[in-house]
């Protein structure tokens, strides 16, 4: 394992703490237990979005700390949930009275610690559980879908109703809608390795790629030989049309999202590739965002979400944002 | 049940999860996300590192401080989980009386019932649930008996065999329910080390 570390206790918390230095104008970090808030105290009657998960998908959540988007985030260890200490913490500390959205993806483990942070904040609360991965098929046998990247563009969208004084019934609503319109799904050409580990988290050959990988390395749909990306990109956007059924006369937002290891030069021709694939089925692409977003610590790969966009997504994609890691029209 | 039998058992249940880490965490990386073998030693490091802090105490008030530490210390399913646990027994009435055999088993079924609300799992989902389930129903027919060991060794197999059958299960619940078919032939993780934990208490109760 070759990273930038000290030792392995204190690997979060000096991240963390740089986290907070390099952007101080924006968030404020507290340790112990540890979230991210923004750097101003949320407006009287704005609804304030909470965020969480484990650490080593940045710049998710931390990096979307900021107007027009959460007003705090709770990481855990790498790949960890947080505690619930965290959720109940942050929601004391932001919530201006107008009462508190939690936005979970849906892993197990987050969905037990949110609740019961959720469970011991007092104030009003509620919670939307994210699930865009359509890379695990639907079926009896499955609790649902994993939350990954989708995540972000819910964080984007429901951030900026919120700051427009959206009720929290209307950010759930929109949140949820959001999620619904989103399917995303990932692959991945070499390992994560998680620092505590010290060595990466699966085998895969040179020649190989695993499509439909998680966030955190755990498997997908199947093990195969790596193609060309045109190939690669079409089957992942055929599971994410099979799924979502967009119309042809439908507004999309298209996100290229890079696992951590892939440099942008290869994201920007991933979107392209896409571009001339969604075209070449009569599907419009309005909106594009591409970069690392939701990683999963050094792995080289990326995922593609389609996201169908009506009037009201559209406004709130685009309306300000000024956070670590997302940035525009202000 | 007292506040050194936890102390002692949790050193116990250390060194044997210490032992066996290598083995839990290839079954993590095989079907889940890897982080389950860390997260459990995490909370045992910390539940024995509150030795001094709560030997002193009353039971009520030392699982208390357990559960705050567990499920503030651990994070991921395992904390959530193991911290419910601990919170639920921690609420049993009169415990600052003597907790007997008996009184031991329905704190750890009541816990036991309250992780699987929490995890909203049950048998056949290839989790830890398969090993802790048949076990609290064991220690529900055990638990009026004035010779339990006998009744220790059967709880130590009926966790040794439901470890093993989550091997052939289809993942239902828990990370590893993501991969589908491809889970299986693997155990589950957390079947696995709280089959150990099971062992490890069992055998320790029956030997003293």
């Amino acid at each position: 394992m070759k990273k930038f570390i000290n030792n392995n206790d204190d690997f979060l918390k000096e991240s963390l703490t740089g986290f907070g230095k390099a952007h101080s104008d924006i968030i404020n970090v507290n340790l112990d237990p540890s979230f991210v808030s923004r750097k101003n105290k949320t407006k009287d009657g704005k609804v304030s979005l909470i965020s969480g998960g484990g650490s080593g998908h940045e710049p998710m959540h931390g990096g979307f700390v900021g107007h027009g988007m959460l007003d705090a985030a709770c990481p855990g260890f790498v790949f960890s949930a947080p505690t619930p200490d965290q959720m109940q913490a942050a929601a004391e500390h932001v919530d201006s009275g107008a009462g508190v959205l939690f936005i979970v993806k849906n892993y197990s483990g987050d969905i037990m610690n949110f609740e019961m942070g959720a469970e011991m904040y007092s104030g009003k609360n509620d919670s939307i559980i994210t699930n865009d991965d359509v890379a695990v098929e639907d079926s009896t046998f499955t609790t649902g879908r994993r939350g990954v990247a989708a995540t972000v563009l819910v964080e984007k969208i429901v951030g900026s109703l919120a700051e427009h004084n959206g009720s929290l019934e209307e950010c759930k609503k929109l949140g949820e809608k959001v999620n619904k319109n989103a399917g995303t799904m990932g692959v991945a050409f070499t390992s994560c390795t998680v620092p505590a580990a010290g060595k990466p988290t699966f085998d895969i050959g040179d020649d190989e790629m695993e499509f439909g990988v998680g966030i955190h390395g755990e498997p997908g749909r199947k093990r195969e030989k790596i193609q060309p990306s045109k190939t690669i990109v079409g089957n992942i956007l055929e599971a994410i049309l099979d799924n979502l059924k967009p119309e042809k006369n439908e507004k999309n937002l298209l996100f290229i999202n890079g696992m951590g290891g892939t440099p942008l030069t290869e994201l920007y021709l991933v979107y392209e590739d896409a571009c001339q694939i969604l075209q070449s089925k009569g599907i419009e692409v309005t909106k594009s965002l591409v970069g690392n977003y939701c990683t999963s610590l050094e792995m080289q790969g990326a995922s593609i979400t389609l996201l169908k966009c009506d009037d009201e997504i559209l406004k709130h994609w685009e309306s300000p944002v000024h956070t670590a890691a997302m940035r525009w029209g202000m | 049940m007292s506040v050194s039998f936890l102390i002692s058992q949790a050193k116990g249940v250390q060194k044997v999860i210490d032992e066996n880490s290598a083995e839990i965490e290839v079954l993590d990386q095989k079907i889940g996300d890897g982080d389950h073998i860390f997260n459990i030693q995490r909370g045992l490091k910390l539940v024995v590192e509150l030795e001094d802090a709560i030997k002193d105490l009353p039971l009520s008030k030392a699982l208390n401080m357990i559960a705050m530490k567990v499920l503030s210390g651990i994070g991921g399913s395992s904390g959530a989980l193991f911290g419910t646990f601990f919170m639920t027994m921690a609420k049993s009435s009169d415990l600052d009386k003597d907790v007997d055999f008996n009184k031991a088993c329905e704190m750890i079924i009541s816990g036991i019932k309250a992780m699987k609300e929490r995890g909203k799992a049950d048998v056949g989902e290839k989790t830890m649930m398969d090993v802790l389930l048949p076990v609290s129903e064991k220690l529900n027919e055990l638990k009026n008996e004035s010779e339990f060991k006998p009744g220790l060794n059967e709880v130590i197999k009926i966790a040794e065999e439901r470890m093993l059958s989550t091997k052939d299960m289809l993942a239902t619940k828990g990370r590893a329910s993501f991969l589908g078919e491809r889970a299986k032939g693997h155990i589950d993780p957390g079947a696995r080390s709280s089959q150990l934990i099971i062992d490890t208490i069992c055998k320790s109760v029956i030997n003293n």
